[in-house]
């Protein structure tokens, strides 16, 4: 059993958060590059620049790139010959969010209860899902999930009778009433199969795939291909003012599923599209 | 200052309102107030009872945003623009009590055109997620009310040449509308 103490965890937390939030990953910023020079909209070409110009001074001054730092979102894999002491896991994990989030100037966005609305001030709890797996390693993914392009996200119940043309038509149909709303050009996740909240997580997990992958698996490879063409036929371009470049990228991810069932989930995410992992 | 931006002053007139057309872009100057959901919801309630406000709202801009803390040295922290749809349920109100303007990001509802139409006002959009960027041209902030709201308090802001694009003009134009149309393959 290997034993990894409380305290490792909590820097690297900490750092994720900051890192995260100030440096855009290089295959957004390389697909942003990319659709500034295809875009044929004056105005979406414009709106790229600034975009692209945004990481740039979020980068070189460490300030973060958008002013929704987001929910703290943590996927963890836990090794199963792993033992955790000096605290709860979880707890660590959450004081890793509380200190990234007062030392790196990031915005506290968090209520303490959706009803009665009070903010808890130091950006926690995080969101935390678990999976044990073989190893005696902890591998701990961190993303920063906007509240803008979260809220233009949808899980269907759809019928196994709609069939892969249902799910494209839900797919554009949910794109197209977002509009402006999640910041285009966003990344589509999209989840299919499984139970009802496990299709969500298959979309928000999709999320984390680099931008400008290929799926494993060539009939989803060519699904997310032909989505995407479709997206950004739709015209919403940069922001929803107009233009080519609606998505940077459309990533599935299917799970098994239940003989009545088909559900689909769509995770939209905006162009701060901001992840970062550690293995300890 | 490119040739094609137009640079507007808080307070807006009816007649510098009545310039500005879809798709014109503006660098805005001078005073302007933030407020989102939380704030809107407290100010439109003072509204309904008759209470003072946190600033008067004629010839005024709201800016839908909730800025990151500022870092040692800065005047605020990045301050891109949040989702305007949201605050659809309050808008109106506002601009019935003499509000020029929003700033925000997405489109906003019917009710919100009409109303920027018989009142003379715009909403403009600001870049979402281009937070750094944007706080360059915030030159002072001041938390007025509501401080226990953290990043949704409403502050009052001085700006330089803020970037904005109108989107809904007085005339009851639309850029979102017209900007999917003319680049949609469907």
């Amino acid at each position: 059993m290997r034993e990894i103490h409380v305290s490792e965890v909590i820097p690297k937390v900490r750092s994720m958060c900051m890192d995260a939030n100030y440096y855009l990953g290089e295959d957004v910023l390389g697909a942003l590059k990319a659709s500034y020079k295809s875009e044929e909209s004056p105005v979406g070409k414009g709106i790229l620049g600034d975009i692209i110009e945004n990481a740039r001074i979020a980068h070189d001054q460490q300030v973060p790139m958008c002013q929704d730092t987001g929910f703290a979102v943590f996927f963890v894999e836990v090794g199963q010959d792993v033992h955790v002491n000096g605290g709860s896991l979880s707890d660590a994990i959450n004081e890793g969010v509380r200190q990234g989030y007062k030392d790196g100037y990031l915005r506290k966005s968090i209520l303490g209860d959706p009803i009665k609305r009070v903010n808890t001030k130091d950006n926690t709890p995080a969101v935390i899902t678990y999976d044990i797996v073989p190893g005696d390693k902890l591998k701990i993914i961190f993303a920063a999930k906007g509240g803008g392009s979260e809220n233009m996200s949808e899980v269907r119940m759809m019928k196994p009778s709609d069939g892969v043309e249902g799910l494209k038509a839900f797919v554009i149909d949910r794109v197209k009433r977002s509009g402006g709303n999640p910041c285009p050009p966003i990344i589509v996740g999209v989840g299919v199969g499984g139970t009802f909240d496990k299709c969500a997580q298959l979309a928000k997990r999709s999320l984390l795939r680099e931008v400008g992958s290929k799926h494993r698996d060539p009939f989803y490879a060519d699904l997310e291909a032909e989505l995407l063409e479709k997206v950004n036929k739709i015209g919403i371009g940069p922001q929803g003012l107009g233009g080519r470049t609606t998505a940077l990228a459309v990533f599935i991810e299917a799970y098994p599923c239940h003989i009545a069932s088909f559900p689909v989930s769509v995770n939209i995410q905006c162009h701060a599209a901001r992840h970062k992992e550690v293995v300890i | 200052m490119a040739d094609d931006k137009i640079r507007v002053t808080t307070p807006l007139t009816d007649e510098v309102v009545k310039k500005l057309k879809i798709g014109t872009q503006v660098l805005i100057c001078g005073t302007i107030y933030t407020g989102r959901d939380a704030a809107h919801k407290k100010i439109t309630e003072s509204m309904k009872k008759g209470e003072p406000l946190p600033f008067d709202p004629k010839g005024q801009i709201i800016y839908f945003v909730g800025p990151a803390p500022a870092k040692p040295g800065q005047a605020i922290g990045s301050a891109g623009p949040t989702t305007s749809y949201r605050m659809n349920a309050y808008s109106p109100m506002l601009l019935d009590a003499g509000l020029k303007g929003m700033i925000g990001k997405g489109e906003m509802s019917e009710e919100v055109r009409d109303k920027l139409k018989q009142h003379l006002g715009c909403y403009f959009l600001a870049i979402g997620g281009a937070g750094a960027l944007i706080a360059k041209s915030i030159r002072a902030a001041e938390v007025i009310a509501y401080d226990d709201l953290g990043p949704e308090a409403v502050r009052k802001l001085t700006v330089e040449d803020f970037p904005a694009i109108v989107t809904f003009d007085c005339y009851g134009g639309n850029l979102f509308k017209e900007g999917i149309a003319k680049y949609s393959r469907e």
